[in-house]
């Protein structure tokens, strides 16, 4: 067993000599987990899904578990999207419920964090954890498995429409000891229910954490979900997450992955299509500075017929960032009259930013319309030149420019609080020199009449 | 106000204008008009400091400044302004953003601070609805998905809240009917200002019955062959270009 595995082996022991008596099933996985990832070890870059993604920052740290959720709650409101949503917290990995707001909730639905479900032995819990990202999945997911004990559980009953957004908000604090924390996020929509989820990962300044999230949504019969994830940690955390989305008939899943934050970030966001019907929308942007590595790796499987995705992934990279994108589309062989289009459009800031783009079609149907585009590249000049005969200097202009790169993709966001955030968030992130403040806030301001 | 002499563009080696002289004073409106071909366009996108347009001769002077020796921003900033004639889109830059940005730097040029905000929420609004626009324009992308009447409109929009001390307008009649023509007219007349002069790019005379110009002048190969008042642009309505091309050449 190499040295790096052993580090986090060891710190599962800890964990689990301290737990108390538990249903044998889940102790079974996590065994499983730990076995899994023991076999596997971290990825290493000989490795095609890893080619471009070094994982030693996280392999070769020291990442203790936190055992309270303490978090000032001044500083916390202050990181708190601002908007009426039900809202579980988790600091560090710890669920926070004085943070946590989850009075109110609407008939047919069940929100609570995982620890409270799997003391209940919940029947939500039981069956679908971990039928959807498996053990196989990556080291990572094994990994996650082997520690899981805390997160969010979700589920909606049969047309259930739940109108305030819920909000999943993981904060990271800055400390002496860096800590891991290996998140579970189950939901599970009974037929034509619909649900607006923002998981937001934000946190203090100086936070080096190690955060590995495993996400699995089971969207059943016209069940509609759309899914925030704005991770805007701060520039020094680890953020590795492995989403799973299943999907029944007539189903609609909308993700927006939000990426501005973290040193080191990795999604992996997977669609089951399984029945006709089923439409699924991924949208993403990612911003990297100074050495910020952000890899989405995306997958959907069209595994029945009449089924439907769209992807759209903008990244801008400044400094000496690295930016990586995968987007794999399978249709499987009886798969006819799916569409499928797909599209990543990269902006280098620097000279010295890098991208990886590779869309990946595997079409083993005969009767589809499928269409993939990847461009990097700089900006229009002819809109360049346009905004200077209007009196703005060249560096003014580019950094507009920049923001309505990015802005293409805020378009498909329908809640303003996260639009904002966002766009005042990479407004912010542009070099100095393209001097954009007031600017924003005057769109806003607008807005608010 | 502006004074060209002598005025020799190349465009990809080969030569648009060849010795074009004008002068244009503060308070008075020129058209020049000419047959497509003639350099109408290439002698504004020249002034405005667009990329592939080579001087190899004479000057353009602006206020006693020399313009081919100015970056692109600070001609717009001493007060040139070019309306195009294909408005470029630009798609994600919001109306508002560029209004904003552009009245600034204009104002940082004067030694001015930036504007207030509620200062300039009452100004623009104010110029919107001169345009007859609605203020969900302020929000939307510059030109995207406009109409061609929208475009012009945007372009006459930006020179009201801009103030120019001289308004360039390249074809600003092209593609619109008769009630955009109307309300863009309306636009450029208010513009008219002792301080303040315009110059009209036109293939057709119609615009000129909406702005009445002072000074007409005739662009044919790459140069001004003949200048006059209002009623040339009649008689070149009812002659066509041939006559003043067979004058110039006799």
């Amino acid at each position: 067993m190499s040295e790096d595995v052993k580090t986090f082996l060891d710190r599962l022991a800890e964990r689990n000599a301290a737990r108390g008596p538990e249903p044998t099933w889940i102790a079974a996985r996590r065994q499983a987990g730990a076995a899994r990832f023991e076999a596997m070890g971290f990825p290493h870059r000989r490795v095609e899904e890893w080619k471009y993604t070094d994982v030693r920052a996280i392999a070769r740290g020291d990442f203790a578990l936190a055992s309270d959720a303490e978090f000032s709650p001044a500083s916390a409101a202050a990181l708190t999207l601002p908007i009426e949503a039900h809202r579980l917290t988790f600091v560090d990995g710890v669920f926070a419920p004085a943070l946590s707001r989850l009075d109110e909730l609407p008939e047919g639905v069940a929100l609570m964090p995982l620890s409270a479900a799997l003391e209940e032995n919940h029947e939500a819990v039981g069956g679908p954890l971990g039928r959807l990202t498996g053990v196989e999945f990556s080291s990572f997911a094994a990994l996650n498995t082997a520690f899981m004990e805390e997160g969010a559980v979700l589920r909606l009953a049969p047309g259930t429409v739940v109108e305030k957004p819920i909000v999943l908000q993981f904060l990271s604090r800055a400390g002496e000891q860096a800590v891991m924390s290996h998140p579970r996020i189950l939901i599970q929509m009974a037929g034509r229910s619909e649900a607006t989820v923002i998981e937001h990962h934000v946190g203090q300044e100086e936070a080096a954490n190690f955060t590995n999230l495993v996400e699995e949504i089971i969207l059943e019969r016209g069940a509609m979900l759309t899914h925030y994830k704005l991770q805007e940690a701060s520039l020094k955390d680890l953020h590795v997450a492995s989403i799973h989305v299943e999907q029944a008939r007539d189903s609609r899943y909308a993700s927006c992955n939000l990426n501005l934050g973290g040193a080191l970030v990795r999604n992996d966001l997977v669609a089951e299509l399984n029945g006709q019907g089923a439409e699924t929308q991924f949208n993403g942007l990612f911003y990297g500075q100074g050495r910020q590595h952000v890899d989405n790796h995306t997958l959907v499987n069209h595994n029945a017929p009449h089924t439907v995705s769209r992807e759209n992934y903008k990244g801008i990279l400044d400094d000496r960032a690295h930016g990586v994108f995968n987007g794999k589309v399978i249709v499987k062989r009886d798969s006819q009259k799916i569409e499928a289009e797909q599209s990543n459009a990269n902006l280098l800031l620097s000279d010295r930013a890098e991208i990886d783009t590779k869309p990946e079609l595997e079409i083993y149907a005969d009767d589809v319309k499928c269409a993939h585009g990847a461009t990097t590249g700089q900006l229009d000049e002819e809109a360049v030149f346009a905004l200077r005969t209007r009196g703005l200097d060249e560096q003014t202009a580019r950094g507009l420019l920049t923001l309505a790169f990015a802005g293409e993709v805020m378009e498909q966001v329908n809640l303003d609080v996260v639009a904002e955030r966002v766009e005042l968030a990479v407004a912010g992130k542009l070099p100095e020199r393209f001097n954009l403040a007031g600017l924003v806030e005057a769109a806003v301001a607008l807005n608010e009449e | 106000m502006l004074e060209v002499k002598d005025l020799h563009v190349t465009v990809e080696g080969s030569e648009i204008l060849k010795g074009l002289t004008l002068t244009i004073n503060a308070g008075e409106v020129h058209a020049i008009m000419g047959p497509n071909g003639a350099g109408k366009s290439t002698l504004s996108a020249v002034i405005a400091g667009k990329d592939g347009y080579e001087v190899t001769q004479g000057s353009i002077t602006f206020e006693g400044q020399d313009v081919l020796e100015m970056e692109i921003e600070e001609r717009a900033r001493a007060g040139l302004l070019l309306g195009f004639q294909y408005p470029v889109e630009i798609p994600g830059v919001k109306n508002i953003y560029l209004l904003k940005a552009a009245l600034n730097a204009k104002r940082e040029a004067e030694g001015l601070g930036e504007i207030p905000a509620p200062e300039f929420m009452k100004l623009i609004k104010e110029k919107v609805a001169s345009m007859k626009m609605d203020t969900s324009f302020l929000q939307r992308a510059v030109n995207e998905g406009f109409s061609g009447g929208e475009k012009k409109r945007n372009e006459i929009l930006q020179m009201l809240v801009l103030e120019p001390r001289l308004a360039m307008l390249d074809e600003i009649d092209s593609g619109l009917d008769i009630d955009a023509m109307k309300v863009v007219a309306d636009g450029v007349n208010s513009l008219r200002a002792e301080d303040r002069a315009i110059l009209l790019v036109t293939h057709y005379q119609r615009l000129l019955d909406y702005i009445v110009p002072d000074r007409v002048h005739v662009l044919v190969d790459g140069r001004i062959v003949k200048s006059g008042d209002a009623a040339l642009a009649l008689e070149l309505e009812s002659r066509g270009y041939d006559w003043v091309q067979e004058e110039s050449a006799a």
